[in-house]
C-alpha cells in the first residue's frame, strides 16, 4: 500500500525521539547526529528497528539537519543515502506485521529568513529542494517537515517538496506555551496556509508535553480538512546527576496523547524524550481507537504570518489605498521608488480599521513583477494584516504569491477562459482565496442573472483545478450609477443570487458606483449599506472615508454583530472631529509651526502647514518655518544640547509638514533643487536604521534621495549612481563582516561613476578605516552627512 | 562534562525607563522623548523571556579555555574566569516581537525605531541579570560577570560552538546568521564563571 492511501483510512503511528536517544548513546552536544548514519550505523538501525517493532508505521530518517548549510553536497548525499539504507534495513529486519513506511525527515535550517533574518526565501527553498531530491532518489515513501518554528521557513520547505516530488508530505510546527509559533502564527493561520498549499497532514510537535499542547491540537483539528499530526515531547527535561530525564513516563504519555485521537488526531508519535517504549505504550493505548472521520471545513479563510481571518457575517474591510490608479501622490511615490510612502499607507489603513490590504502597484513602464514582489515583502515587515494581491499580470501575481507569508487573497480572475487558465493554477499551487469578477469574453452582463451564470461557470472551471467553492469569492462589479440608472440594482441583485443560491461569499469595490457624481462619499455610504444588506462579505474601500466607516460601524451594530456597540462607540468619538489624528502623543497646543517641528509634534506640524497653505506660498513656509526649525534642532544636536531621539522626532515632524506641501503640489516638493543622493546599506548587511535616519534628514534638507534599501549588491549601487548621475553616494555597514562589501562597492563606483563622492557610515567604521577603503568622507552621524552634502552644492 | 541543556522562562523586573532613554542616547530627561517612549512601551507587549543553558567543567591551559565539549583560545576569558572550575553557558532572547517593531518603524518613524532598539537592549540586559542572579541564588554559587563572544580577544566564531552545545534554534528559537549575528537580534549568548559554591 502506498502511504497516501494508508493515511486516508488509518490511524498512523509515527516513531519517537531520535536525538535524545543518540545523546544517551554518546552523541556529544554540538556533534552532528546525521553523521552517525555513517559512523554509527548499527546504533541508528537498532533505534529504527526498535520503533518498527514497537508499532510505528512510519520511521523518520535521521536527517533532521541534513542540508547544504550544514554539510557539503558530497557529504550530504552520502548521509542521506546511508540514512535511507539504515531505515530500510530496519524495516526489513523488524518482526512487526504492521504497514511500514520511511519518511524523509526535514528540520529547520537553523537560520531565520528575511526580513527578520538574513536567509533569502528562494535560497531557503533551494536548500530544502536539494535534500528533497536526495530523499526521493534514495527511496522515501513520504516527507515529514517538522519542528519548524517559523511560518515562512515552513512555506519554503513545503514549496521545495511540492516542486520536487509528488510524495505525500506531513508538516509539523513547534508551538510555544502561548499557543503560537516563535514568529507569531496561530495554529489556524498555519492550517490555512499549509492546507492551501496542499500539505497532506499538518500538526504540532516538540516543545511541550501532550497535555500542554491539547489546545493547539484542537485548534488544528477545528481548522483543517486534512489529517492532524501530533508528536509531543515526553514533557520537560530535567538534569539528574548529569543525565537528562524527561518528566512524563511512557504510560502517562501514551494515555495523555491517545486522548486526542477521539478528538480527531490521526497521525501520532513522540518527539524529544520519547523512546520505543513510549511508542509501544501509545499503540497499546490506541489499540481500540478508530481514527475519527475528518470534517470538511466549509469556511473561507485567509491568513497572514500571525493570524487567520475567516469570512463571516461581519463584512471584511479591504483597504484600497495601495493603488496608483487616480492617486497622483502614490504614482509619484512608485516612480521615485519611495517605498516608505507605500508602507505608511499600509500602516495607516490598518490604524483606521482595515482587515486586509489590497496591494496594486501597476503602472505603465515599471517592472511590475519586481515591484509587486518587493512591496509584498516590505509590507510584511511593517504590518501583520493579510494581503490581497491585485494585478492582472500572471507573472507578477506568482512572484508575489510565492513570497507571501500566509494564504493571500488573489485579485482577480474572471470568466474569460484565458484568465482562468492563468490564475487557477497559481491559486492551486500557492493557496489563496480568489476574487472572481463576473464578466467574460462578452463583457459584463447587464442583468443579475447574466452575472450569476458567469459565477456558475467560474465555479465549475475552478473545480477542475481542485479549487473548492469556499476559496472563490465573487465580485458582481459595481458600475457607475451616473451612466446607467439600473447599474446599482443589477449589482445588488447579483450579489443576493450568488450568496443565496451558490452559497459563496461576495466582494465589491464599493466606490466605483459613484464615479462622475458630486459628494461621492454620500452615494458610496448608502450603496455600501445596501450591499451589506444584500449579503456583501467583503468591501474593497477607502478606510479613511468617514462616511464609509460610519455606515459600516452602524450596520454592524444594527445587525447585532457589535457586542454592546463597543466598536460603534469607539468610532463615533472620531466622527465629530474628522480631522485625521496623526498625533503620536499628547501634543501641546501651539500655533507656531517652528515650535511644533522643533518639539517633534508630528500631527500638529501637518495641521499647521495645512492652515498656513491657505494664505502663505509653499516656498515661504519651507524657507521661513520648516528649514529654520530644522536648522536650530540640527545645530543643537551638533553642539550636544539635543539628543538623537529629539532630532529624529523633529525630523519626522518636518517630514509630515513637507508631506502636506507635497500633496498640494506633487510636481515639485516646493523646495529649491538640490541634487540627488543615492544611499544603500551594503550587500550582506540587513541593518538599516542608520541609513533610514540619514535618508530622513537629507530629504528634510531638500535633497532628492534614492534609497536602494538594504543588502544591495555593488552593481545596483553603481547602476543607480549612473542612472541619476548622482554627485553623492552614501553607503552604510553595521558589521565588520560586510565592510569588504562596502570596499567592493566603492571600487566599482570609482570605475563606473568616477564623478561621484562617497560618504560612508555605520557602527564599525572609523575615519581611518573609511580612508583605507577609499571613501571620500566618514560621517559619524546623519547631521554630518547633511553638512557634507551641503558643502558639495 | 556538560549538564543537560535546560530551558527557562523568566520574568525580569519592570522596564527601567531612565536606563532605556540612556540607551537611546538621551542623557537628560526630555518630555517629548519620554512621552514617545511611553507609547512605545505600550505597543511593545510581546516580549518573551527565554533562556537555555548548561553548566560545564572548566579548565585553562595558558590561554586555552576548555568547556567540556568546546574550547576557545582567549587570554581575556582565561583571566576573567581565573579560579573557576565550572562554567555556566547560556543563551537568552526577548523574542522576535521587538525586531518586528524595529523593522516596522525604521521605515516609518526612525525616532520610534530608535526607542524600540533601546527598549530591546534594556529588556535583554534585564533578562540576563535576572537569570544570572536567580541561578546564583538557586545553586548557592557566586558568578563572574558575563563574557560574550566578541568581547576582548574572544573570537565571535565561538558563537557557533555555543549554538551547537545549547541547540539554541530548537530550545528557544534563536538562530545564527552567516555573519554570526543572532536573530532575534535582542539576544545574548554568554559564558559565566562559577566562582565557588557558597556553603549555605
Amino acid at each position: 500500500m502506498n502511504f497516501k492511501s494508508f493515511l486516508k483510512d488509518n490511524l498512523v503511528i509515527l516513531d519517537g525521539g531520535m536525538g535524545t536517544l543518540l545523546q544517551e548513546k554518546g552523541l556529544s552536544a554540538g556533534e552532528r547526529p546525521e553523521r552517525w548514519n555513517i559512523t554509527h550505523k548499527e546504533v541508528i538501525r537498532e533505534i529504527h528497528r526498535a520503533y518498527y517493532d514497537a508499532g510505528s508505521n512510519v520511521v523518520c530518517t535521521n536527517t533532521f539537519g541534513a542540508n547544504v548549510h550544514k554539510f557539503d553536497e558530497k557529504e550530504l548525499e552520502k548521509i542521506i543515502e546511508a540514512a535511507f539504507s539504515n531505515a530500510a534495513w530496519a524495516r526489513d529486519a523488524s518482526n512487526s506485521d504492521r504497514e511500514k513506511f520511511i519518511a524523509l525527515d526535514i528540520g529547520p535550517t537553523g537560520r531565520l529568513l528575511k526580513p527578520l533574518g538574513d536567509l533569502d526565501f528562494e535560497d531557503a527553498v533551494e536548500v530544502f529542494a536539494k535534500t528533497v531530491r536526495l530523499g526521493v532518489k534514495y527511496g522515501a515513501d513520504a516527507v515529514i517537515i517538522e519542528t519548524m518554528n517559523d511560518s515562512y521557513e515552513t512555506k519554503a520547505a513545503l514549496l521545495a517538496v511540492k516542486e520536487n516530488c509528488s510524495l505525500p508530505v506531513l508538516v509539523s510546527n513547534v508551538y510555544g506555551a502561548d499557543g503560537k509559533l516563535m514568529t507569531g502564527a496561530t495554529p489556524a493561520a498555519m492550517a490555512a496556509m499549509l492546507e492551501g498549499m496542499g500539505a497532506d497532514a499538518i500538526g504540532a510537535n516538540c516543545s511541550l508535553g501532550p497535555a500542554q499542547l491539547e489546545g493547539v491540537v484542537k485548534e488544528l483539528i477545528n481548522s483543517a480538512s486534512v489529517p492532524v499530526l501530533f508528536k509531543p515531547n515526553a514533557g520537560l527535561p530535567r538534569d539528574l546527576g548529569g543525565k537528562t530525564v524527561y518528566d512524563i513516563k511512557a504510560k502517562d504519555f501514551a494515555l495523555e496523547a491517545a486522548k486526542l485521537i477521539p478528538a480527531g488526531v490521526r497521525v501520532i508519535g513522540g518527539c524529544c524524550g520519547t523512546t520505543p517504549e513510549y511508542i509501544r505504550e501509545l499503540c497499546r493505548a490506541a489499540k481500540d481507537l478508530k481514527p475519527v472521520k475528518i470534517k470538511k471545513k466549509q469556511s473561507t479563510v485567509i491568513s497572514s504570518y500571525t493570524h487567520e481571518l475567516e469570512f463571516s457575517e461581519r463584512a471584511v474591510l479591504i483597504g484600497e489605498r495601495i493603488n496608483p490608479t487616480g492617486k497622483k501622490r502614490f504614482k509619484q511615490a512608485i516612480l521615485e521608488n519611495d517605498m516608505g510612502y507605500v508602507l505608511s499607507e499600509g500602516v495607516s489603513q490598518q490604524e483606521e480599521g482595515a482587515d486586509v490590504l489590497d496591494v496594486n502597484v501597476g503602472l505603465p513602464g515599471i517592472d511590475e513583477k519586481e515591484l509587486l514582489k518587493r512591496t509584498v515583502c516590505e509590507l510584511q515587515a511593517v504590518t501583520d494584516l493579510p494581503l490581497q494581491i491585485d494585478t492582472s499580470d500572471a507573472a507578477a501575481m506568482e512572484a508575489a504569491l510565492r513570497r507571501y507569508n500566509g494564504k493571500a487573497m488573489i485579485n482577480s480572475v474572471n470568466g474569460k477562459a484565458e484568465s482562468m487558465k492563468a490564475v487557477f493554477p497559481l491559486a492551486k499551487k500557492y493557496g489563496g482565496v480568489v476574487v472572481a469578477l463576473t464578466l467574460d469574453e462578452n463583457g459584463i452582463p447587464e442583468s443579475a442573472e447574466g452575472r450569476y451564470r458567469i459565477a456558475e461557470k467560474i465555479l465549475s472551471e475552478a473545480k477542475k483545478y481542485g479549487i473548492e467553492k469556499k476559496d472563490i469569492i465573487f465580485d458582481t462589479l459595481a458600475m457607475t450609477v451616473s451612466a446607467d440608472k439600473n447599474a446599482a440594482k443589477a449589482t445588488l441583485e447579483a450579489l443576493r443570487l450568488i450568496k443565496e443560491n451558490l452559497g459563496c461569499h461576495t466582494i465589491l469595490g464599493v466606490s466605483n458606483v459613484s464615479f462622475g457624481l458630486p459628494c461621492r462619499d454620500v452615494i458610496n455610504g448608502v450603496f455600501f449599506a445596501l450591499a451589506l444588506e444584500n449579503g456583501l462579505s467583503a468591501a474593497i474601500m477607502n478606510p479613511y472615508s468617514a462616511e464609509m466607516m460610519k455606515t459600516y460601524r452602524a450596520f454592524t451594530a444594527l445587525c447585532g454583530l457589535d457586542e454592546n456597540c463597543v466598536e460603534y462607540i469607539a468610532t463615533a468619538e472620531g466622527f465629530a472631529d474628522e480631522q485625521k489624528k496623526t498625533a503620536g502623543f499628547d501634543e501641546k497646543e501651539t500655533n507656531d509651526l517652528k515650535y511644533a517641528i522643533a518639539k517633534g509634534f508630528k500631527g500638529k506640524a501637518a495641521e499647521l502647514t495645512e492652515e498656513m497653505l491657505a494664505s502663505v506660498p509653499p516656498l515661504d513656509i519651507v524657507n521661513g518655518e520648516i528649514i529654520p526649525a530644522l536648522n536650530s534642532v540640527g545645530k543643537g544636536f551638533e553642539s550636544g544640547s539635543v539628543y538623537l531621539p529629539q532630532l529624529l522626532m523633529s525630523a519626522e515632524a518636518a517630514k509630515s509638514a513637507f508631506e502636506v506641501i507635497k500633496k498640494r503640489m506633487p510636481a515639485s516638493s516646493g523646495r529649491g533643487d538640490k541634487f540627488t543622493v543615492v544611499i544603500a546599506t551594503v550587500h550582506g548587511d540587513i541593518h538599516d536604521i542608520g541609513k533610514n535616519i540619514v535618508k530622513l534628514l537629507l530629504e528634510n534638507y531638500g535633497f532628492n534621495v534614492v534609497d536602494l534599501g538594504k543588502d544591495v549588491p555593488p552593481e545596483t549601487v553603481a547602476d543607480a549612481a549612473i542612472k541619476y548621475r548622482a554627485p553623492l553616494v552614501g553607503l552604510s555597514a553595521l558589521m565588520t563582516t560586510t565592510v569588504p562589501a562596502m570596499e567592493a562597492t566603492i571600487k566599482l563606483l570609482r570605475e563606473k561613476a568616477p564623478w561621484c563622492k562617497i560618504v560612508v557610515g555605520g557602527a564599525v567604521l572609523t575615519e581611518e578605516y573609511a580612508k583605507k577603503i577609499g571613501a571620500d568622507k566618514y560621517s559619524k552621524d546623519a547631521m554630518e552627512t547633511v553638512r557634507f552634502a551641503e558643502q558639495l552644492m | 562534562m556538560n549538564s543537560t541543556v535546560l530551558k527557562e522562562t523568566l520574568i525580569p523586573p519592570p522596564i527601567d525607563r531612565r536606563e532605556t532613554l540612556i540607551y537611546a542616547g538621551c542623557r537628560t530627561r526630555d518630555e517629548s522623548t519620554a512621552a514617545l517612549l511611553d507609547m512605545c512601551i505600550e505597543e511593545a507587549n510581546e516580549f518573551k523571556y527565554d533562556v537555555c543553558f548548561c553548566t560545564t567543567d572548566f579548565f585553562t591551559e595558558g590561554s586555552l579555555c576548555s568547556f567540556g565539549n568546546f574550547s576557545a583560545v582567549s587570554k581575556d576569558l582565561a583571566a576573567h574566569m581565573d579560579g573557576c572550575k565550572k562554567a555556566l553557558v547560556f543563551a537568552a532572547t526577548v523574542g522576535i516581537g521587538i525586531d518586528r517593531l524595529i523593522a516596522k518603524y525604521s521605515r516609518i518613524s526612525p525616532a520610534k525605531a530608535l526607542l524600540f532598539q533601546a527598549l530591546g537592549t534594556e529588556r535583554i540586559e534585564a533578562l540576563c541579570d535576572t537569570f544570572c542572579s536567580e541561578f546564583a541564588k538557586e545553586n548557592g554559587v557566586l558568578l563572574t560577570p558575563r563574557f560574550s563572544p566578541g568581547y576582548g580577544d574572544l573570537a565571535i566564531e565561538v558563537q557557533k560552538d555555543i549554538f551547537a552545545v545549547l541547540d539554541c534554534p530548537k530550545k528557544i528559537g534563536l538562530t545564527l546568521n552567516e555573519s554570526l549575528l543572532m536573530s532575534p537580534s535582542k539576544s545574548v549568548t554568554a559564558i559565566v564563571g562559577i566562582k565557588k559554591e557558597c556553603s549555605k
